[in-house]
């Protein structure tokens, strides 16, 4: 299956079956189209790939069931100093506040739950759906 | 993105991860050392020096794999971070669940 991305000069969509092996390939096209001096390359080569791979995995596990028939939405805002990413599912969503912090001591050996945690750490800024099953991430230039 | 696993002649072996390790692929890293484990290697060195970036899942398998490891006996260290990828272990705090050294020589020393 492959992937195609949209992209005009301010936008890029790209729409990824809900497969977790795709996940790889689908932050590789959207971060090579990122025009060059939009962020710094440590930001592209590292945020922006981490807090994608991070979103789309969460949206194809929990959104769409890793289900193939269906697929998960990027949508990409370019700005001449951001970027901002949607990643939209069609699942039921979840309630973000009740994420565990992975810090605290007894949750540091879980080998799970440390998605939204990163993501937070890596971006700008982080805004969710009403229904949960959409994420915004914004990298800024600087 | 592949993974590559070769044994020192101490029959330490060393894991090296080139590209990303994320959820699309952090199964195939997982069996490979596994495997290992079954077989009777007992010592790992991951290697991240050609490493890209780590999402939370690749993160889960290292721990899931750490303690596997340590139940069988064995010992499992971390080398080769680049700053972003340190600072993702400090933040995450997992940089006090794994010995992690500059390079692969080092960890291969330190055992």
């Amino acid at each position: 299956m492959s992937l195609r991305l949209d992209v005009t000069r301010d936008s890029m969509r790209l729409d990824v079956p809900s497969d977790l092996g795709m996940v790889g390939d689908a932050v590789e096209l959207v971060a090579s189209h990122v025009p060059p001096g939009t962020l710094s390359p440590r930001r592209i080569s590292f945020n922006l790939r981490t807090a994608l791979a991070e979103a789309l995995g969460n949206a194809i596990r929990y959104g769409t069931g890793e289900d193939p028939e269906r697929v998960v939405r990027v949508r990409v805002e370019l700005g001449s100093d951001y970027v901002r990413i949607y990643v939209i599912d069609d699942g039921q969503g979840f309630d973000t506040g009740r994420v565990p912090d992975p810090t605290l001591p007894h949750h540091v050996e879980r080998d799970y739950g440390r998605g939204l945690f990163v993501i937070r750490h890596l971006v700008d800024d982080v805004a969710f759906n009403e229904k949960g099953n959409g994420i915004c991430l914004t990298l800024r230039a600087g | 993105m592949r993974f590559t696993l070769k044994k020192d002649k101490s029959g330490v072996v060393i894991v090296g991860v080139e590209g990303q390790l994320i959820v699309g692929n952090r199964q195939e890293l997982k069996q490979k050392v596994l495997d290992a484990l079954e077989e009777g290697s007992r010592k790992f060195v991951i290697d991240f020096a050609k490493t890209g970036y780590i999402d939370s899942s690749g993160l889960g398998v290292l721990v899931s794999l750490s303690k596997k490891i340590r139940e069988q006996g064995g010992e499992l260290r971390l080398a080769g971070l680049n700053a972003d990828l340190q600072t993702l272990f400090e933040l995450t705090k997992l940089d006090t669940l794994f010995a992690i050294t500059r390079t692969a020589e080092e960890a291969l020393a330190a055992f």
